[in-house]
């Protein structure tokens, strides 16, 4: 049986709406941006209850960047929202020099990411934002797994002095994270313990993990899952630790293997602790229509994946 | 504030040559750096520090309660670096540290180093419009009724996000702001208007909504009567913008009107050459 179990699903972009309405509620200082895409980022309810700190910029990514760092500059916290592909790839050069850069506190906030937006096909679909956003010093990268996390997230990265890039997406998926679980920047979540694999998931990937890890102890092979929601900075020590007992690893992301999650870890481990490490993500592809689940599956990035590449990583150890 | 930087006429010619004595000793002894653009926008930064701005030496980054100015065509730092230090935001002597390694004083504008004065990186062109837009945003939100200045070159006017942003302005009403658009009219790779014409610069600023006054920016008396033009025509529901005629390498005889010494630095010879044609009014640095 499945460790973790669940009563409802939800859509993690529905987290990110109900936390910015309760930050809003708060800190008079938030102020919302959105490039036309109020109902799909969920951004309305903050609107209508403060219209006149949100601001609807049109379809002009570069400039709602360039107004969100300057409304840094007066004080304000602001979240931008659209669509990942919009948040970083159109935008990257005025996220690089006028936010990164220039160490402004915007929250990026950025849904519909990866391949689960689904029948839009892979115009949209980006798998390469997180890889885009983790290497630009001062961007903190953050890619929560559920509704809850989510919303905690966002009431979370308020706090935080600086620019920080949050990733949600568009399908209902399970909602498994305690509803008041405090959201720690940085700080791993170990959901199973185990000793023969350490399975490494964020975003649309952890809940993948878990069913992988139901199917992997039918086998006999205990997996330790870990929720890695923040990507930069990394949690090392809950990694080293996780390694150092299970000595091999599996890294899971909605995302390019290139750039990823896994890169991030493979780093750390070669640096420190050399495993045998295997990669679920999506492989030097675009995407394309389709289901959610279809193009999981299809792609590669489903708890099946998952437990393929335990088992083959622990042939390796 | 404005009242002790406030200076006549005459200080203000006075400070505008010890300006281009600055910016030519600076990109001299870096042997890099944009002399053309910088010489050229000498009285429009000399007339906003020393006699438009109510400004604040004394340096926070929130800028609340001042008039705040935003460099969006960065590769002019030098004029912008020299006039932050002859008002006071920093020691004249560190000028002499410019696009050097561990200087403040970057290439390029940025706050990275913490240099006081300096609210936003600039060079990577097309981006200060918006980010003045934000601020002006943010003084309403905080009910400071300061102004936010913007500065743009006409090259620049090129890149999209310029245009986005003067939609943004005008249909948001965002009537604190006052750009201006230093129309010298070169590029790196000649005249604009041969690599790629603006055309009726006027009437795309009005058509987009905009209050447009036009000025000869190497002209104290002009810039200071349009600033008060401009000043008086704010909170009237329009974004204003600023077109102001200047003359790339102005005040050197041999880099004026031309694009050649957009980017490039004088040799020795030629550094005498131009210091011969500026008095020192205020004392290198």
């Amino acid at each position: 049986m499945a460790k973790f179990t669940y009563t409802d699903k939800k859509d993690t972009r529905s987290g990110f709406g109900v936390g910015l309405l309760e930050l809003g509620r708060k800190n008079d200082q938030v102020v919302g941006l959105c490039a036309d895409l109020t109902g799909s980022l969920k951004m309305g309810d903050f609107q209508k209850e403060f219209p006149n700190r949100f601001f609807q910029v049109g379809i002009a990514e570069a400039n709602m960047m360039g107004l969100a760092a300057g409304l840094t500059i007066g004080g304000k916290i602001p979240f931008t929202g659209t669509f990942a592909n919009f948040s970083t790839g159109r935008v990257y050069d005025q996220i690089r020099q006028s936010i990164a850069y220039s160490g402004k506190n915007v929250k990026i906030c950025a849904s519909h990411a990866g391949l689960t937006l689904g029948e839009d096909g892979a115009t949209h679909q980006i798998l390469e934002d997180i890889g885009m956003m983790k290497m630009l010093p001062h961007m903190t990268v953050i890619n929560p797994c559920d509704f809850n996390q989510t919303k905690a997230a966002t009431i979370a990265i308020a706090e935080h002095e600086g620019p920080v890039y949050l990733r949600f997406g568009r399908p209902k998926v399970p909602v498994f994270i305690p509803e008041n679980q405090k959201f720690e920047i940085g700080k791993a979540i170990k959901l199973i313990e185990g000793s023969d694999v350490s399975i490494f998931a964020t975003g649309h990937l952890v809940w993948e993990a878990i069913l992988a890890e139901e199917t992997l102890a039918g086998k006999g092979i205990n997996a330790e899952i870990i929720n890695i929601h923040t990507i930069k900075p990394l949690d090392r020590e809950a990694i080293l630790e996780s390694v150092s007992k299970t000595k091999c690893v599996v890294s899971a992301e909605e995302h390019q293997i290139n750039g990823g999650l896994g890169d991030s870890i493979a780093q750390l481990l070669a640096a420190n602790r050399p495993a045998p490490m295997e990669f679920v993500g999506v492989n030097d592809q675009f995407g394309e229509s389709g289901k959610p689940a279809e193009l999981m599956l299809k792609y590669g990035i489903s708890a099946a994946r998952i437990v393929e590449a335990a088992e083959t990583v622990l042939r390796r150890k | 504030m404005s009242s002790e930087h406030s200076q006549n006429i005459d200080n203000l010619h006075k400070t505008c040559s010890q300006v281009r004595r600055d910016i030519l000793r600076m990109v001299h002894g870096a042997q890099s750096g944009h002399p053309g653009g910088s010489l050229g926008c000498t009285e429009f930064f000399v007339s906003l520090y020393f006699h438009i701005l109510d400004h604040n030496t004394d340096f926070n980054m929130d800028g609340n309660g001042e008039d705040l100015l935003f460099l969006s065509n960065g590769h002019i730092s030098p004029v912008w670096y020299s006039v932050l230090a002859r008002s006071g935001y920093f020691d004249i002597s560190e000028l002499r540290s410019f696009r050097k390694i561990d200087s403040r004083l970057q290439g390029h504008p940025a706050t990275e180093e913490n240099l006081p004065g300096i609210r936003i990186a600039s060079g990577s062109l097309g981006q200060g419009l918006s980010v003045a837009i934000g601020t002006a945003l943010a003084k309403k939100l905080n009910g400071d009724n300061h102004l936010v200045y913007a500065l743009m070159g006409d090259g620049e006017l090129q890149e999209g996000q310029i245009w986005e942003a003067a939609i943004y302005a005008a249909s948001n009403k965002v009537d604190n702001l006052i750009a201006s658009v230093d129309y010298n009219g070169q590029q790196i790779d000649g005249p604009v208007d041969e690599v790629n014409s603006l055309g009726d610069l006027k009437a795309k600023w009005e058509s987009f909504g905009w209050s447009v006054l036009e000025s000869d920016g190497n002209d104290l008396e002009s810039l200071i009567s349009t600033f008060s033009k401009a000043k008086e025509l704010t909170g009237q529901g329009k974004p204003i913008v600023n077109l102001m005629k200047t003359s790339m390498g102005k005040g050197v005889d041999f880099m004026e009107g031309t694009h050649k010494w957009h980017g490039i630095a004088p040799s020795d010879e030629q550094l005498e050459e131009a210091l011969n044609q500026l008095e020192e009014t205020l004392g290198d640095y």
